[in-house]
Protein backbone atom coordinates (compact mmCIF):
# COMPACT_ATOMS: atom_id res chain seq x y z
CA UNK A 1 0.00 0.00 0.00
CA UNK A 2 2.77 2.42 0.95
CA UNK A 3 4.63 1.46 -2.22
CA UNK A 4 1.56 2.19 -4.30
CA UNK A 5 1.10 5.66 -2.78
CA UNK A 6 4.75 6.60 -3.24
CA UNK A 7 4.87 5.35 -6.80
CA UNK A 8 1.65 7.12 -7.71
CA UNK A 9 3.20 10.33 -6.38
CA UNK A 10 6.34 9.68 -8.46
CA UNK A 11 4.33 8.99 -11.60
CA UNK A 12 2.24 12.09 -11.07
CA UNK A 13 5.38 14.16 -10.57
CA UNK A 14 7.08 12.75 -13.66
CA UNK A 15 4.07 13.24 -15.93
CA UNK A 16 3.52 16.75 -14.59
CA UNK A 17 7.16 17.64 -15.12
CA UNK A 18 7.19 16.26 -18.67
CA UNK A 19 3.99 17.97 -19.76
CA UNK A 20 5.15 21.19 -18.16
CA UNK A 21 8.45 20.95 -19.98
CA UNK A 22 6.63 20.24 -23.23
CA UNK A 23 4.61 23.44 -22.85
CA UNK A 24 7.24 25.68 -21.34
CA UNK A 25 9.90 24.66 -23.86
CA UNK A 26 7.78 26.02 -26.73
CA UNK A 27 7.91 29.35 -24.92
CA UNK A 28 11.61 29.01 -24.13
CA UNK A 29 12.33 28.21 -27.76
CA UNK A 30 10.42 31.22 -29.04
CA UNK A 31 11.87 33.64 -26.53
CA UNK A 32 15.42 32.34 -26.72
CA UNK A 33 15.42 32.45 -30.50
CA UNK A 34 14.06 35.97 -30.37
CA UNK A 35 16.60 37.20 -27.86
CA UNK A 36 19.42 35.55 -29.78
CA UNK A 37 18.43 37.53 -32.87
CA UNK A 38 17.78 40.91 -31.22
CA UNK A 39 14.02 40.50 -31.24
CA UNK A 40 11.38 40.50 -28.51
CA UNK A 41 9.50 37.32 -29.32
CA UNK A 42 5.88 36.35 -28.90
CA UNK A 43 4.28 38.71 -26.38
CA UNK A 44 0.70 39.38 -27.40
CA UNK A 45 -1.33 36.50 -25.95
CA UNK A 46 -2.83 37.32 -22.60
CA UNK A 47 -5.23 35.97 -20.01
CA UNK A 48 -7.74 38.53 -18.81
CA UNK A 49 -8.95 38.14 -15.24
CA UNK A 50 -12.74 37.83 -15.57
CA UNK A 51 -14.84 40.95 -14.89
CA UNK A 52 -11.76 43.17 -14.74
CA UNK A 53 -9.60 44.90 -17.28
CA UNK A 54 -6.43 43.31 -15.88
CA UNK A 55 -4.55 41.52 -18.63
CA UNK A 56 -1.83 39.08 -17.67
CA UNK A 57 0.75 38.94 -20.43
CA UNK A 58 3.64 37.42 -18.47
CA UNK A 59 6.23 37.78 -21.21
CA UNK A 60 4.11 35.79 -23.65
CA UNK A 61 3.94 32.69 -21.49
CA UNK A 62 0.34 32.09 -22.54
CA UNK A 63 1.18 31.66 -26.21
CA UNK A 64 1.69 27.95 -25.54
CA UNK A 65 -1.79 27.80 -24.05
CA UNK A 66 -3.23 29.63 -27.04
CA UNK A 67 -1.47 27.21 -29.39
CA UNK A 68 -2.84 24.21 -27.52
CA UNK A 69 -6.36 25.63 -27.62
CA UNK A 70 -6.06 26.36 -31.33
CA UNK A 71 -4.86 22.82 -32.07
CA UNK A 72 -7.76 21.31 -30.12
CA UNK A 73 -10.39 23.44 -31.87
CA UNK A 74 -9.06 23.17 -35.42
CA UNK A 75 -10.69 21.00 -38.02
CA UNK A 76 -9.18 17.53 -38.05
CA UNK A 77 -8.69 17.30 -41.81
CA UNK A 78 -7.84 13.90 -43.26
CA UNK A 79 -6.53 13.01 -46.70
CA UNK A 80 -8.87 11.08 -48.96
CA UNK A 81 -6.82 7.98 -49.68
CA UNK A 82 -5.11 6.88 -46.55
CA UNK A 83 -4.65 3.89 -44.30
CA UNK A 84 -7.22 4.77 -41.67
CA UNK A 85 -5.90 2.67 -38.81
CA UNK A 86 -2.19 3.41 -39.18
CA UNK A 87 -2.91 7.09 -39.76
CA UNK A 88 -4.74 7.39 -36.45
CA UNK A 89 -2.21 5.27 -34.60
CA UNK A 90 1.00 6.99 -35.77
CA UNK A 91 0.97 10.13 -33.57
CA UNK A 92 0.47 7.99 -30.49
CA UNK A 93 3.27 5.63 -31.49
CA UNK A 94 5.53 8.66 -31.65
CA UNK A 95 4.22 10.27 -28.48
CA UNK A 96 3.93 7.36 -26.02
CA UNK A 97 7.48 5.92 -26.10
CA UNK A 98 8.84 9.43 -25.56
CA UNK A 99 6.89 9.64 -22.30
CA UNK A 100 7.82 6.07 -21.33
CA UNK A 101 11.56 6.74 -21.53
CA UNK A 102 11.28 8.98 -18.50
CA UNK A 103 10.15 6.02 -16.37
CA UNK A 104 13.71 4.79 -15.87
CA UNK A 105 15.41 8.17 -15.43
CA UNK A 106 16.11 8.93 -11.76
CA UNK A 107 15.02 12.46 -10.88
CA UNK A 108 16.24 12.35 -7.29
CA UNK A 109 18.19 10.27 -4.79
CA UNK A 110 16.65 8.10 -2.10
CA UNK A 111 13.39 9.21 -0.59
CA UNK A 112 12.51 8.16 2.96
CA UNK A 113 8.91 9.31 3.43
CA UNK A 114 9.09 8.56 7.18
CA UNK A 115 11.81 11.17 7.61
CA UNK A 116 10.23 13.62 5.23
CA UNK A 117 6.87 13.54 7.03
CA UNK A 118 8.19 13.60 10.60
CA UNK A 119 5.84 16.54 11.28
CA UNK A 120 2.88 14.17 10.95
CA UNK A 121 3.64 11.25 13.31
CA UNK A 122 0.79 9.00 12.10
CA UNK A 123 1.95 9.16 8.48
CA UNK A 124 5.59 8.84 9.48
CA UNK A 125 4.77 5.74 11.51
CA UNK A 126 2.73 4.32 8.63
CA UNK A 127 5.68 4.66 6.26
CA UNK A 128 8.19 3.41 8.85
CA UNK A 129 11.74 3.48 7.53
CA UNK A 130 10.98 2.41 3.99
CA UNK A 131 13.25 4.03 1.40
CA UNK A 132 12.50 4.55 -2.26
CA UNK A 133 14.80 5.60 -5.08
CA UNK A 134 13.18 8.61 -6.76
CA UNK A 135 12.52 6.96 -10.09
CA UNK A 136 9.35 5.43 -11.45
CA UNK A 137 10.85 2.06 -12.33
CA UNK A 138 14.22 1.03 -10.99
CA UNK A 139 15.28 -1.47 -13.62
CA UNK A 140 18.67 -3.14 -13.84
CA UNK A 141 18.49 -2.69 -17.60
CA UNK A 142 17.66 1.01 -17.38
CA UNK A 143 19.78 2.25 -20.26
CA UNK A 144 18.68 -0.60 -22.52
CA UNK A 145 15.05 0.30 -21.86
CA UNK A 146 15.83 3.85 -22.90
CA UNK A 147 17.23 2.66 -26.21
CA UNK A 148 14.38 0.21 -26.75
CA UNK A 149 11.74 2.91 -26.34
CA UNK A 150 13.68 5.56 -28.22
CA UNK A 151 13.90 3.13 -31.14
CA UNK A 152 10.10 2.78 -31.19
CA UNK A 153 9.57 6.36 -32.34
CA UNK A 154 11.04 5.41 -35.75
CA UNK A 155 8.05 3.14 -36.25
CA UNK A 156 5.69 6.00 -35.56
CA UNK A 157 7.42 8.27 -38.06
CA UNK A 158 7.45 5.55 -40.72
CA UNK A 159 3.79 4.71 -40.05
CA UNK A 160 2.80 8.36 -40.37
CA UNK A 161 4.67 8.76 -43.65
CA UNK A 162 3.36 5.53 -45.14
CA UNK A 163 -0.25 5.79 -44.09
CA UNK A 164 -0.96 9.34 -45.24
CA UNK A 165 -0.36 8.36 -48.91
CA UNK A 166 1.51 11.49 -49.85
CA UNK A 167 4.84 11.48 -51.63
CA UNK A 168 6.30 14.18 -49.42
CA UNK A 169 5.27 12.22 -46.35
CA UNK A 170 6.77 9.05 -47.76
CA UNK A 171 10.07 10.77 -48.57
CA UNK A 172 10.13 12.25 -45.09
CA UNK A 173 9.45 8.86 -43.55
CA UNK A 174 12.23 7.24 -45.57
CA UNK A 175 14.63 9.93 -44.48
CA UNK A 176 13.47 9.63 -40.87
CA UNK A 177 14.00 5.87 -40.97
CA UNK A 178 17.51 5.88 -42.36
CA UNK A 179 18.60 8.86 -40.29
CA UNK A 180 17.29 7.53 -37.01
CA UNK A 181 18.72 4.07 -37.52
CA UNK A 182 22.15 5.53 -38.37
CA UNK A 183 22.24 7.82 -35.38
CA UNK A 184 20.74 5.28 -33.00
CA UNK A 185 23.81 3.17 -33.67
CA UNK A 186 26.17 6.06 -32.91
CA UNK A 187 24.23 6.89 -29.75
CA UNK A 188 24.59 3.32 -28.57
CA UNK A 189 28.29 3.14 -29.43
CA UNK A 190 29.06 6.40 -27.66
CA UNK A 191 27.28 5.20 -24.53
CA UNK A 192 29.10 1.85 -24.53
CA UNK A 193 32.30 3.53 -23.34
CA UNK A 194 30.40 5.02 -20.43
CA UNK A 195 28.95 1.63 -19.54
CA UNK A 196 32.47 0.19 -19.53
CA UNK A 197 33.63 2.91 -17.14
CA UNK A 198 30.73 2.61 -14.73
CA UNK A 199 30.24 -1.12 -15.14
CA UNK A 200 26.46 -0.94 -15.07
CA UNK A 201 23.46 0.06 -17.17
CA UNK A 202 21.35 0.95 -14.14
CA UNK A 203 20.81 4.70 -14.48
CA UNK A 204 20.48 5.30 -10.74
CA UNK A 205 23.79 3.53 -10.09
CA UNK A 206 25.41 5.58 -12.87
CA UNK A 207 24.10 8.81 -11.31
CA UNK A 208 25.32 7.76 -7.86
CA UNK A 209 28.81 6.81 -8.99
CA UNK A 210 29.23 10.35 -10.37
CA UNK A 211 29.33 11.72 -6.82
CA UNK A 212 32.91 10.49 -6.56
CA UNK A 213 35.91 12.77 -6.96
CA UNK A 214 38.42 12.65 -9.80
CA UNK A 215 42.11 13.62 -9.34
CA UNK A 216 41.21 15.10 -5.97
CA UNK A 217 39.25 18.12 -7.21
CA UNK A 218 37.07 17.31 -10.21
CA UNK A 219 33.58 15.83 -9.68
CA UNK A 220 33.56 12.44 -11.44
CA UNK A 221 30.95 13.50 -13.96
CA UNK A 222 30.61 11.56 -17.20
CA UNK A 223 31.47 14.66 -19.21
CA UNK A 224 34.94 14.75 -17.59
CA UNK A 225 35.45 11.00 -17.88
CA UNK A 226 34.18 10.70 -21.43
CA UNK A 227 34.18 14.14 -23.12
CA UNK A 228 34.16 12.65 -26.63
CA UNK A 229 31.29 10.36 -25.80
CA UNK A 230 29.35 13.32 -24.39
CA UNK A 231 29.74 15.30 -27.62
CA UNK A 232 28.90 12.32 -29.81
CA UNK A 233 25.91 11.41 -27.66
CA UNK A 234 24.48 14.92 -27.73
CA UNK A 235 24.93 15.16 -31.51
CA UNK A 236 23.34 11.78 -32.12
CA UNK A 237 20.52 12.57 -29.71
CA UNK A 238 19.69 15.80 -31.53
CA UNK A 239 19.74 13.85 -34.78
CA UNK A 240 17.40 11.29 -33.18
CA UNK A 241 15.07 14.11 -32.27
CA UNK A 242 15.13 15.30 -35.91
CA UNK A 243 15.80 18.92 -35.08
CA UNK A 244 17.95 21.40 -36.98
CA UNK A 245 20.74 20.80 -38.09
CA UNK A 246 19.40 17.27 -38.62
CA UNK A 247 15.78 18.03 -39.51
CA UNK A 248 15.91 16.49 -42.98
CA UNK A 249 12.81 14.31 -42.40
CA UNK A 250 10.69 17.42 -41.91
CA UNK A 251 12.68 19.91 -43.97
CA UNK A 252 10.01 22.43 -44.83
CA UNK A 253 11.78 23.90 -47.84
CA UNK A 254 11.95 20.50 -49.50
CA UNK A 255 9.22 18.32 -48.02
CA UNK A 256 6.59 20.74 -46.64
CA UNK A 257 6.46 19.09 -43.22
CA UNK A 258 7.94 15.68 -44.03
CA UNK A 259 6.22 12.67 -42.56
CA UNK A 260 3.45 14.68 -40.88
CA UNK A 261 2.49 16.79 -43.87
CA UNK A 262 -1.01 15.31 -43.94
CA UNK A 263 -1.69 15.72 -40.25
CA UNK A 264 -3.70 18.57 -38.86
CA UNK A 265 -5.11 19.85 -35.59
CA UNK A 266 -4.19 17.95 -32.44
CA UNK A 267 -2.64 15.01 -34.31
CA UNK A 268 -0.05 17.37 -35.71
CA UNK A 269 0.13 18.93 -32.25
CA UNK A 270 1.07 15.54 -30.81
CA UNK A 271 4.05 15.30 -33.17
CA UNK A 272 5.20 18.75 -32.14
CA UNK A 273 4.55 18.05 -28.47
CA UNK A 274 6.50 14.78 -28.69
CA UNK A 275 9.39 16.69 -30.23
CA UNK A 276 9.47 19.19 -27.38
CA UNK A 277 9.15 16.52 -24.71
CA UNK A 278 11.96 14.66 -26.43
CA UNK A 279 14.16 17.73 -25.95
CA UNK A 280 13.49 17.42 -22.23
CA UNK A 281 14.13 13.65 -22.36
CA UNK A 282 17.43 14.07 -24.17
CA UNK A 283 18.38 16.74 -21.65
CA UNK A 284 17.41 14.45 -18.76
CA UNK A 285 19.39 11.56 -20.22
CA UNK A 286 22.41 13.74 -20.80
CA UNK A 287 22.14 15.06 -17.27
CA UNK A 288 21.94 11.57 -15.81
CA UNK A 289 24.76 10.14 -17.88
CA UNK A 290 27.18 13.03 -18.12
CA UNK A 291 26.30 15.81 -15.70
CA UNK A 292 26.15 13.95 -12.40
CA UNK A 293 22.42 13.27 -12.48
CA UNK A 294 20.39 14.83 -9.72
CA UNK A 295 23.38 15.53 -7.46
CA UNK A 296 25.24 18.79 -7.23
CA UNK A 297 29.04 18.38 -7.43
CA UNK A 298 30.49 16.53 -4.41
CA UNK A 299 26.98 15.73 -3.16
CA UNK A 300 25.69 12.37 -1.95
CA UNK A 301 22.50 11.27 -0.22
CA UNK A 302 23.95 12.35 3.15
CA UNK A 303 25.28 15.81 2.35
CA UNK A 304 28.28 17.41 0.70
CA UNK A 305 31.72 15.81 0.85
CA UNK A 306 34.14 18.41 -0.45
CA UNK A 307 37.61 17.44 -1.62
CA UNK A 308 39.94 17.60 1.35
CA UNK A 309 37.49 15.71 3.54
CA UNK A 310 35.14 18.53 4.55
CA UNK A 311 31.79 16.96 5.34
CA UNK A 312 28.69 19.12 5.37
CA UNK A 313 25.77 16.94 6.49
CA UNK A 314 22.28 18.07 5.50
CA UNK A 315 18.80 17.10 6.64
CA UNK A 316 16.79 14.65 4.53
CA UNK A 317 14.25 17.27 3.42
CA UNK A 318 16.98 19.67 2.29
CA UNK A 319 18.70 16.89 0.35
CA UNK A 320 15.50 15.86 -1.44
CA UNK A 321 14.63 19.45 -2.35
CA UNK A 322 18.17 20.19 -3.58
CA UNK A 323 18.24 17.01 -5.66
CA UNK A 324 14.87 17.64 -7.30
CA UNK A 325 15.74 21.28 -7.99
CA UNK A 326 19.22 20.59 -9.33
CA UNK A 327 17.88 17.90 -11.65
CA UNK A 328 15.29 20.30 -13.05
CA UNK A 329 17.86 23.09 -13.37
CA UNK A 330 20.31 20.85 -15.22
CA UNK A 331 17.58 19.58 -17.54
CA UNK A 332 16.46 23.13 -18.28
CA UNK A 333 20.04 24.16 -18.98
CA UNK A 334 20.60 21.27 -21.38
CA UNK A 335 17.26 21.93 -23.11
CA UNK A 336 18.24 25.56 -23.52
CA UNK A 337 21.62 24.46 -24.92
CA UNK A 338 19.86 22.28 -27.50
CA UNK A 339 17.73 25.22 -28.50
CA UNK A 340 20.89 27.31 -28.83
CA UNK A 341 22.29 24.69 -31.21
CA UNK A 342 19.04 24.56 -33.14
CA UNK A 343 19.05 28.33 -33.76
CA UNK A 344 22.75 28.51 -34.60
CA UNK A 345 23.52 25.82 -37.14
CA UNK A 346 22.21 25.49 -40.69
CA UNK A 347 20.69 22.28 -41.99
CA UNK A 348 22.81 19.52 -43.50
CA UNK A 349 22.31 18.24 -47.01
CA UNK A 350 20.97 14.69 -47.12
CA UNK A 351 24.15 13.04 -48.41
CA UNK A 352 26.23 15.11 -45.98
CA UNK A 353 24.03 13.92 -43.15
CA UNK A 354 24.59 10.22 -43.81
CA UNK A 355 28.27 10.71 -44.66
CA UNK A 356 28.65 12.60 -41.38
CA UNK A 357 27.07 9.69 -39.52
CA UNK A 358 28.93 6.81 -41.11
CA UNK A 359 32.30 8.28 -42.10
CA UNK A 360 32.85 10.79 -39.32
CA UNK A 361 30.94 10.00 -36.17
CA UNK A 362 30.91 6.21 -36.45
CA UNK A 363 34.74 5.87 -36.56
CA UNK A 364 35.06 8.46 -33.78
CA UNK A 365 32.62 6.60 -31.58
CA UNK A 366 34.46 3.38 -32.31
CA UNK A 367 37.82 4.95 -31.52
CA UNK A 368 36.43 6.34 -28.29
CA UNK A 369 35.13 2.92 -27.34
CA UNK A 370 38.47 1.26 -28.12
CA UNK A 371 40.50 3.75 -26.14
CA UNK A 372 38.10 3.46 -23.20
CA UNK A 373 38.21 -0.33 -23.30
CA UNK A 374 42.02 -0.34 -23.31
CA UNK A 375 42.16 2.22 -20.51
CA UNK A 376 39.66 0.34 -18.33
CA UNK A 377 41.51 -2.92 -18.97
CA UNK A 378 44.87 -1.30 -18.11
CA UNK A 379 43.49 0.23 -14.90
CA UNK A 380 41.91 -3.02 -13.75
CA UNK A 381 44.81 -5.26 -14.73
CA UNK B 1 37.80 24.13 -46.13
CA UNK B 2 40.93 23.18 -44.26
CA UNK B 3 41.12 20.21 -41.96
CA UNK B 4 40.37 22.47 -38.98
CA UNK B 5 37.08 23.56 -40.50
CA UNK B 6 36.25 20.06 -41.69
CA UNK B 7 36.51 18.80 -38.12
CA UNK B 8 33.13 20.52 -37.51
CA UNK B 9 33.48 20.84 -33.75
CA UNK B 10 35.76 23.92 -33.45
CA UNK B 11 33.69 25.87 -35.96
CA UNK B 12 30.45 24.79 -34.29
CA UNK B 13 31.79 25.97 -30.94
CA UNK B 14 32.77 29.28 -32.54
CA UNK B 15 29.26 29.67 -33.92
CA UNK B 16 27.69 28.77 -30.61
CA UNK B 17 29.93 31.30 -28.88
CA UNK B 18 28.71 34.05 -31.21
CA UNK B 19 25.00 33.30 -30.84
CA UNK B 20 25.34 32.53 -27.15
CA UNK B 21 27.23 35.79 -26.66
CA UNK B 22 24.46 37.76 -28.33
CA UNK B 23 21.93 35.91 -26.20
CA UNK B 24 23.76 36.67 -22.95
CA UNK B 25 24.27 40.32 -23.91
CA UNK B 26 20.60 40.85 -24.73
CA UNK B 27 19.47 38.81 -21.73
CA UNK B 28 21.66 40.96 -19.49
CA UNK B 29 19.96 44.05 -20.90
CA UNK B 30 16.49 42.60 -20.24
CA UNK B 31 17.44 41.53 -16.72
CA UNK B 32 18.66 45.05 -15.88
CA UNK B 33 15.35 46.57 -17.08
CA UNK B 34 16.73 47.87 -20.34
CA UNK B 35 15.56 46.86 -23.76
CA UNK B 36 17.54 44.04 -25.36
CA UNK B 37 15.96 44.18 -28.79
CA UNK B 38 15.68 46.47 -31.77
CA UNK B 39 11.95 45.88 -32.06
CA UNK B 40 9.45 48.59 -31.14
CA UNK B 41 6.19 47.61 -29.46
CA UNK B 42 4.08 49.00 -32.28
CA UNK B 43 1.44 50.48 -31.94
CA UNK B 44 1.95 51.20 -28.23
CA UNK B 45 5.35 52.59 -29.04
CA UNK B 46 6.58 54.31 -32.19
CA UNK B 47 10.08 54.97 -33.34
CA UNK B 48 11.23 58.56 -32.88
CA UNK B 49 13.50 58.39 -35.89
CA UNK B 50 11.09 58.49 -38.84
CA UNK B 51 12.69 60.13 -41.87
CA UNK B 52 11.93 63.85 -42.10
CA UNK B 53 10.19 63.44 -45.45
CA UNK B 54 8.37 60.25 -44.57
CA UNK B 55 4.85 60.18 -45.98
CA UNK B 56 2.50 59.32 -43.15
CA UNK B 57 -1.02 60.18 -42.06
CA UNK B 58 -2.87 62.98 -43.86
CA UNK B 59 -3.80 66.33 -42.40
CA UNK B 60 -6.42 68.65 -43.86
CA UNK B 61 -5.33 72.22 -43.27
CA UNK B 62 -7.71 74.70 -41.66
CA UNK B 63 -8.58 78.25 -42.48
CA UNK B 64 -8.18 80.77 -39.66
CA UNK B 65 -11.83 80.23 -38.74
CA UNK B 66 -11.39 76.48 -38.53
CA UNK B 67 -13.11 75.45 -41.75
CA UNK B 68 -11.23 73.12 -44.16
CA UNK B 69 -9.14 74.84 -46.77
CA UNK B 70 -10.31 72.19 -49.25
CA UNK B 71 -12.44 73.46 -52.12
CA UNK B 72 -13.68 69.99 -53.11
CA UNK B 73 -12.10 70.15 -56.55
CA UNK B 74 -11.61 66.37 -56.58
CA UNK B 75 -8.04 66.63 -57.95
CA UNK B 76 -6.66 64.41 -55.19
CA UNK B 77 -9.42 61.86 -55.62
CA UNK B 78 -8.74 61.80 -59.38
CA UNK B 79 -4.99 61.39 -59.10
CA UNK B 80 -5.16 58.83 -56.30
CA UNK B 81 -3.88 55.54 -57.78
CA UNK B 82 -5.57 53.47 -55.10
CA UNK B 83 -8.89 55.35 -55.37
CA UNK B 84 -9.19 55.71 -51.62
CA UNK B 85 -10.35 59.36 -51.36
CA UNK B 86 -14.07 60.05 -51.42
CA UNK B 87 -15.25 63.65 -51.55
CA UNK B 88 -18.83 64.89 -51.56
CA UNK B 89 -18.94 68.56 -52.54
CA UNK B 90 -21.52 71.00 -51.25
CA UNK B 91 -22.48 74.62 -51.98
CA UNK B 92 -22.09 77.40 -49.44
CA UNK B 93 -23.85 80.64 -50.66
CA UNK B 94 -22.56 82.57 -47.61
CA UNK B 95 -18.94 82.43 -48.77
CA UNK B 96 -18.65 83.93 -52.26
CA UNK B 97 -14.85 83.47 -52.33
CA UNK B 98 -15.13 79.69 -51.80
CA UNK B 99 -18.64 78.59 -52.59
CA UNK B 100 -17.66 74.91 -52.90
CA UNK B 101 -16.67 72.97 -49.80
CA UNK B 102 -16.43 69.28 -48.90
CA UNK B 103 -19.45 68.00 -47.02
CA UNK B 104 -17.78 64.66 -46.75
CA UNK B 105 -14.06 63.89 -47.17
CA UNK B 106 -12.98 60.37 -46.35
CA UNK B 107 -9.79 58.38 -46.79
CA UNK B 108 -9.74 54.60 -46.65
CA UNK B 109 -6.46 53.78 -44.95
CA UNK B 110 -6.87 50.06 -45.50
CA UNK B 111 -6.06 50.71 -49.16
CA UNK B 112 -4.00 53.91 -49.07
CA UNK B 113 -0.51 53.34 -50.45
CA UNK B 114 0.98 56.55 -49.00
CA UNK B 115 2.34 57.67 -52.39
CA UNK B 116 1.79 61.37 -51.67
CA UNK B 117 0.27 62.14 -55.10
CA UNK B 118 -2.76 63.75 -53.44
CA UNK B 119 -0.50 66.22 -51.69
CA UNK B 120 1.24 67.06 -54.95
CA UNK B 121 -2.02 67.43 -56.84
CA UNK B 122 -3.73 69.74 -54.37
CA UNK B 123 -3.93 73.33 -55.73
CA UNK B 124 -4.90 74.81 -52.38
CA UNK B 125 -2.38 73.19 -50.01
CA UNK B 126 -5.43 71.71 -48.33
CA UNK B 127 -4.02 68.23 -47.81
CA UNK B 128 -0.67 67.45 -46.27
CA UNK B 129 1.11 64.43 -44.92
CA UNK B 130 2.96 64.31 -41.60
CA UNK B 131 5.79 61.88 -41.06
CA UNK B 132 4.08 59.79 -38.35
CA UNK B 133 1.31 57.23 -38.78
CA UNK B 134 -0.39 57.24 -35.36
CA UNK B 135 -3.48 55.17 -34.49
CA UNK B 136 -3.91 53.71 -37.96
CA UNK B 137 -4.00 49.97 -37.07
CA UNK B 138 -7.47 48.72 -36.35
CA UNK B 139 -9.41 45.50 -35.90
CA UNK B 140 -11.91 46.04 -38.73
CA UNK B 141 -12.13 47.84 -42.03
CA UNK B 142 -14.89 50.26 -40.97
CA UNK B 143 -12.53 51.86 -38.50
CA UNK B 144 -9.95 52.45 -41.19
CA UNK B 145 -12.14 55.01 -42.96
CA UNK B 146 -11.10 58.34 -41.48
CA UNK B 147 -13.60 61.19 -41.74
CA UNK B 148 -13.26 64.90 -42.47
CA UNK B 149 -13.54 65.67 -38.79
CA UNK B 150 -10.70 63.37 -37.80
CA UNK B 151 -8.42 64.52 -40.62
CA UNK B 152 -9.08 68.17 -39.84
CA UNK B 153 -8.63 68.02 -36.12
CA UNK B 154 -6.26 65.20 -35.14
CA UNK B 155 -3.31 67.53 -35.55
CA UNK B 156 -4.56 71.02 -36.55
CA UNK B 157 -2.44 72.74 -39.19
CA UNK B 158 -3.11 75.86 -41.17
CA UNK B 159 -1.57 77.47 -44.22
CA UNK B 160 0.21 80.62 -43.07
CA UNK B 161 0.71 81.74 -46.68
CA UNK B 162 -3.04 82.12 -47.19
CA UNK B 163 -4.49 84.23 -44.38
CA UNK B 164 -8.03 84.26 -45.76
CA UNK B 165 -10.35 86.71 -44.11
CA UNK B 166 -12.93 84.85 -42.12
CA UNK B 167 -16.26 84.22 -43.77
CA UNK B 168 -18.59 87.23 -43.65
CA UNK B 169 -15.77 89.58 -42.62
CA UNK B 170 -15.74 88.60 -38.96
CA UNK B 171 -14.39 85.64 -36.99
CA UNK B 172 -17.07 82.98 -36.84
CA UNK B 173 -16.05 79.68 -35.38
CA UNK B 174 -17.69 76.71 -36.99
CA UNK B 175 -18.73 73.96 -34.65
Amino acid sequence: MQDLVVHLVFIGYAVAVLLLFGTVLTWVERKQAAIMSDRIGANRAYVRIPFTRVKLVWWGLFHGLADGLKMMLKEDWRPNAYDRFAYALAPWVVFTPVLLVFAVIPFGGTLVPGKLLHGVPELAAWFGDRAYPMQIARLDAGLLVVFAFAGLTIIGAMLAGWSSSNKFSLLGALRAGSQMISYELIMGLSILGLILVYGTVDLDAIARSQSAVLFGFLPAWGIFLQPFAATLFLTAAIAENKRIPFDLPEAESELIAGYYTEYSAMKMGLFMFAEFIEIAIVAALFTTLFLGGYNLPFMTDDGFVFPGGHLVPLGHTAIVVIQLASFLAKVLFMASFQILIRWTLPRFRWDQLLRFAWKFMFPLAFANLTVTAVAVWALHA
Amino acid sequence: MGWWERAYLPEIIRGLAITGGVFLKNMGRWMSFRKGALTTYYPEETRPDYARNNRGKHVLTQRPDGRPQCVACNMCATVCPAKVIEIEAAFDPDDPAHPKYPARFEIDYSRCIFCGLCVEACPEDAIRMVKEVPDLPSHDREHMWLSLDELLHWRPQSDVAKPYPPKGGEAKARP
